[in-house]
Parts: C-alpha cells; sequence; structure tokens
C-alpha cells in the first residue's frame, strides 16, 4: 500500500490530476473508496454487487481501512452502517436486487437519523422468477427514503459520483447518505477509461464534531441504538414534530443540489441544447442514448441528449428549462415501470410529448435500433425492416 | 419567498422548498433573502431592542465547556445578553422529548419548543449553539404557530427559517453583533446599564456537596461510577 497522504477535499475532487485507467465499473468504485479515507465497510454477498466488495476487502486487506466485515445479511449490514455512521465513521456499502430491498428498511432510516455515508447500488432484476440480470427498477423503491440517489452512465461516473458523494454526503447543510446507482453486468463487469486521481492522494478524514447533529458516543454503557427517542404524538409533543423532521430530510435533499453543480458539473448534461426532438435517459440508457443521437444526426436529424446523473434531487427546474421547445421527448429505460419517465411527465406542463420507451428489463439489452425506431416514428419516417435470414 | 414572523398556519412549507438559498460566506439571511451581514445584524438588534420579552435559547454546543472556543462562545453569549434590556436566557440542553412535561420556564425543546414560546409570551428570540438539524426543526414550528421573531446565529452556514439568519458565528462575530446592537440600542434612545439575566427561576443553582445520585432522575444510571463509589479494582 502506497503511503497516502491527505489532502483538501475540493483539491481533489476538481483540481489534482489524474491518470487514465481501462477498468471496470466494479474496480471503479473500489478504486474511489481506496481514494475515500473510509474507515468500515460492511456488506452481505450478492450478485453483481460481490465484485464491488471484493475488491473493497482488499484495500482493507492492504491497510486503506480501518475495518472491514461480512454482515449476517443485507438488514444487519445497513443497521450496522448506522451505527458505525453515528459513532462517528466514514462508512461504505454495495448491494444489489433483492439485497437493497432486504436492507430498505434500514436505508430508508437513514436520512431522517442524519448519517452520511456512501451504498453502492449496483442494479438487477428484483421480481420473482429468480433472476440476477441487469434491470434498474430498484432504482424507483430508493426515490422516496430521502436519500440522494445518483446515476452513472458509465465507469467514469462510478468513480467520480463515489469519491464526490463521501464529500456532498458530509456536508453540513446536507449530512444524508448517497446512493451512487449503476447497472450491474454493463457498467461493472465491463471496462472503460477512467480518469483517477492519484492512488497517493485521499480526502480528509470525517470530522463528526462537524455536523448538525451530536455524534453518539458508541464507547459509554448503555450505547443507545437510536439518537433520537421517538417521536410520536402525545399531549406533551406538537403535532409538528415529524412533519417538519421529514421536511428537513427533504430540505436538506435540495440543498444538495449546489454541491452536485459544485462537484458533478450539475444534475444533467445535455448534447445538442438546440435539438428539436430529445431523448432523456440516465444510467447506462444515457450511453445508447448517446449513440442515438449520433446515429440520428448522421441521418441528419435534430435529436438532442439530457442525461441525467442526479435522480434526488430530481433537476426539475434544468429538465423543464431544457425541454420547454422540444417537439417529442423519448425516454429509454432499463425497467418495465419507467420510474424516470413519471419523474419526467411530472415536471413538464407539456407532458404528452413524453414517449414512455423504449424499455427493456430482465438482462435484455438496449439496442440502438430502438431508440431509433421512436425517433423515426416522430419525425414520420417510415423504414422496413430487413429480415435476415 | 419572504420568511416573515408567523404563525404561518398548520403545516408550515419549509423556506428551501419555496427557493430559500443558505448565504455564502460574509452574508447574511434577512426575511430568506441574501444581504451584507451588517444589513442583518441591524434589523436582528431592532427586532431584540423592540419587540416582547426578548430571550437567548443557548443550545447545547454554548451550554457545555467541551472545549475552549464553547466557553469563550458562552462567555460572548452572556455578554450580548447583558446588553438587550430585559433579556432571558432559557436553554435548550438537550433534545430529547421531555416526559411527563417540560417546564416551559427552564428550558426549551426541539420537540415542542412554542410551550416554551408561548407561555414566556416570547415575540424575539436567538438561538445560538444549538445543531442546525434541530435548530431548524425548532424555527419552523415556531414560525408555524407563534408570531416570535427568531435571529439564527449558526456556527455553520445558517437556517433558511429564521427571520434573520447569520453564519459563521464565534465568539468574535457574538461580539461584533453585540457593539451593532449597543449603537443600535442608542440610535433608538433606550436608556440601558448593562446587567446580567435573571437566574432561571425554576433550576436552583447546584449545590455539588449536597446533591445525590437521584437528584439526576432518569439519567442516574449513566453516572458511572456512582458518587461517593470507589473504583479499586479494573478489568
Amino acid at each position: 500500500m502506497p503511503e497516502q497522504r491527505v489532502v483538501d477535499a475540493d483539491y481533489l475532487l476538481l483540481e489534482a490530476p489524474r491518470e487514465r485507467k481501462f477498468i471496470t465499473g466494479a474496480q471503479a468504485m473500489a478504486e474511489a473508496v481506496k481514494r475515500a479515507n473510509v474507515d468500515i465497510a460492511i456488506a452481505y454477498p450478492i450478485t453483481p454487487q460481490s465484485e464491488v466488495m471484493h475488491l473493497v476487502g482488499d484495500l482493507w486487506a492492504q491497510g486503506y481501512l480501518r475495518d472491514y466485515y461480512r454482515a449476517e445479511e443485507e438488514y444487519g449490514a445497513m443497521s450496522a452502517i448506522a451505527g458505525a455512521v453515528r459513532g462517528g465513521a466514514r462508512a461504505f456499502s454495495a448491494t444489489s436486487g433483492p439485497g437493497l430491498l432486504r436492507g430498505l428498511e434500514a436505508i430508508a432510516s437513514w436520512p431522517g437519523h442524519r448519517l452520511p455515508a456512501v451504498l453502492g447500488v449496483l442494479t438487477r432484476v428484483v421480481n420473482a422468477p429468480l433472476s440476477i440480470q441487469p434491470d434498474n427498477v430498484e432504482i424507483a423503491y430508493l426515490l422516496n427514503c430521502g436519500i440522494i440517489v445518483l446515476h452513472a452512465e458509465n465507469q467514469q461516473d462510478v468513480f467520480d459520483f463515489t469519491l464526490a458523494g463521501f464529500v456532498i454526503s458530509e456536508k453540513v447543510d446536507v449530512y444524508i447518505p448517497v446512493a451512487v446507482c449503476t447497472e450491474g453486468f454493463f457498467v461493472t463487469h465491463a471496462k472503460g477509461y477512467v480518469n483517477m486521481t492519484p492512488e497517493d492522494m485521499k480526502l480528509p478524514p470525517r470530522d463528526p464534531y462537524k455536523a448538525p447533529v451530536p455524534p453518539t458516543d458508541c464507547e459509554i454503557p448503555p450505547a443507545r441504538i437510536q439518537r433520537d427517542a421517538p417521536v410520536q404524538k402525545s399531549n406533551f409533543m406538537s403535532y409538528l414534530i415529524h412533519a417538519v423532521w421529514q421536511q428537513e430530510v427533504w430540505s436538506s435533499n435540495i440543498r444538495a443540489m449546489k454541491y452536485i453543480y459544485k462537484y458533478l458539473g450539475g444534475p444533467i448534461e445535455v448534447v445538442n441544447p438546440d435539438a428539436e426532438v430529445f431523448i432523456v435517459a440516465s444510467g447506462c440508457a444515457a450511453a445508447q442514448g448517446r449513440e442515438a443521437v449520433r446515429y440520428a444526426q448522421l441521418e441528419g436529424l435534430n435529436v438532442g441528449l439530457v442525461k441525467v446523473k442526479s435522480i434526488r434531487p430530481f433537476p426539475e427546474k434544468e429538465i423543464r428549462q431544457v425541454l420547454s421547445k422540444a417537439k417529442a421527448v423519448i425516454i429509454p429505460e432499463h425497467n418495465i415501470v419507467g420510474w424516470l419517465a413519471k419523474e419526467v411527465k411530472a415536471c413538464i406542463p407539456d407532458n404528452d410529448k413524453v414517449i414512455g420507451g423504449p424499455r427493456v428489463y430482465g438482462g435484455m439489452t438496449l439496442p440502438v435500433e430502438l431508440i431509433m425506431e421512436k425517433i423515426y416514428s416522430v419525425f414520420g419516417i417510415k423504414k422496413e425492416k430487413k429480415v435476415v435470414v | 419567498m419572504e420568511v416573515l414572523p408567523g404563525p404561518a398556519g398548520y403545516i408550515p412549507t419549509p423556506a428551501v422548498f419555496e427557493g430559500v438559498e443558505l448565504p455564502p460566506p460574509g452574508k447574511a439571511l434577512l426575511y430568506g433573502k441574501i444581504v451584507d451581514e451588517e444589513v442583518a445584524m441591524r434589523e436582528a438588534a431592532k427586532a431584540l431592542l423592540t419587540r416582547r420579552n426578548p430571550t437567548i435559547f443557548p443550545g447545547p454546543l454554548v451550554l457545555w465547556g467541551w472545549n475552549a472556543s464553547a466557553m469563550e462562545k458562552a462567555k460572548a453569549v452572556l455578554e450580548l445578553a447583558m446588553e438587550i434590556p430585559n433579556c432571558r436566557i432559557i436553554p435548550m440542553p438537550d433534545y430529547r422529548p421531555k416526559y411527563p412535561k417540560i417546564d416551559p420556564e427552564a428550558e426549551i425543546n426541539p420537540n415542542h419548543p412554542n410551550l416554551t414560546i408561548l407561555h414566556n409570551k416570547i415575540e424575539v428570540c436567538i438561538f445560538v449553539g444549538v445543531h442546525c438539524h434541530y435548530a431548524n426543526l425548532s424555527l419552523r414550528m415556531i414560525r408555524a404557530g407563534t408570531n416570535c421573531f427568531t435571529i439564527a446565529m449558526c456556527a455553520e452556514m445558517g437556517h433558511e427559517d429564521a427571520m434573520v439568519s447569520l453564519r459563521d458565528v464565534h465568539a468574535e462575530e457574538i461580539r461584533r453583533f453585540k457593539d451593532i446592537l449597543i449603537q443600535v440600542r442608542e440610535e433608538l434612545g433606550i436608556k440601558w446599564e448593562p446587567k446580567l439575566p435573571p437566574e432561571n427561576p425554576s433550576l436552583p443553582p447546584e449545590n455539588y456537596e449536597t446533591l445525590s445520585v437521584l437528584d439526576y432522575g432518569e439519567y442516574s444510571y449513566l453516572l458511572i461510577p456512582r458518587r461517593g463509589e470507589q473504583v479499586t479494582e479494573t478489568e
């Protein structure tokens, strides 16, 4: 293990020199953890997350992390993460599909308890019958927890979002966890170029006293499971307490937006802002959307892309602005429910121009041709389908 | 959105939802708008000098002498309190719900801050040394249900739901605010000789000679070892 020196977070994220490597998404996530000065990682194995946590386990063996263990299952893993973070540690975990749903009760409690942490969500099928194939329907379950949800398109995003996630999560006016989601296999097990910060630099350690809540002293018994006592309506409690508490979680979520601008260049990326027709996509559907824009331009069709990096906070204002003059909006997704299409439809006034699809799920790939079919249909172009035998 | 004294109603919309953003360093929030710090300080001083029953609510970060900076800040809070005519200090020593009920003259609690505000008819208050999360809960509930003018002196980035929110406030900034308050007081022609606020009526000073473990009530089990016990052997 090389000697790592602590550098300022802004320097590491925005100015430090970068070295190009050809690595998988799982490696990119572990490389970010290596540079994040993480105290503890806890997880339970599940495909396709396992590779990330194997690599993070190697980091612990090499001395980059102070502690690492396999929990009894995901509920235990996510609850233990909560305990570690309350006690002042910087913590990381990752999970996938059914594992995320098993841990969700604990995860949904993290923002209310004001716990900064980073959770890798390497998506896969969750529904019966059992399958381990790519599908990102599980992100729909995360959207209402109050947690910050970032969706990475490729290996570079995975590295950048994970490293920045620790910094955003620990800002005093945010102080809620960050989920870095990406598609299992398509990103986690495929290689791409990643520009990484130097291996010998790391973030400053977490300062648990720079926080909107007091840290829990875990060393003096009896250690409390909850920092905050149950808040019930009664004659001696304000009827408002839980309501304003929930408001505080979502206010913190909104406050994260300025840091998403600062460290990730904003919640959306726009390709061809003057386009007539837009593809709006997140995760690796954005990569396919990017390719569809290229195909369309080769055919002289004025198509643009809005890549959504931040699903929570959702960039309503930004999307409304970009799509204000669009004739049609095509939303390709890797799930059956179309959670991104619903989000976009909810934030633009003329939402009948939204085409919710194409959608693939259950492990299917998303061919660019499928998006092109929608583009042709919007432009009124009829193409004959050729069947090659 | 203009963040004004309430009552804002049954369930208040957080100022953040309405687009109010925290100020950058060197600036402050006044009624939800970003302004120069001195402008906000003058408005806060005016409220403290003209509204009824001005009260300072110090939180754990200044009540407990956990480091030198906290002790210095606590001194500065007392110096400020001495300059505000008829000012009271009511502490927020912790954040846990109080059962069976709170003594509103002795303390304020984030789970029901309005009990203290309404009982004491407080129309202007300062939050200082309260952790941001709990300050935000309290400030929003106070705006919802009372007409109290809230001033947040935050050591971090500030609070959107306060009428005046000052950021990066430590002992030095509190003393600067005190100087501005004295200046505004003189401009308003208010005569006042500095004096300490009255003792907290519900909390007699503790006599450590006679204090028993039972005086700590539900917290007594936290006293390890108990008073008078000699721990002669350890593991």
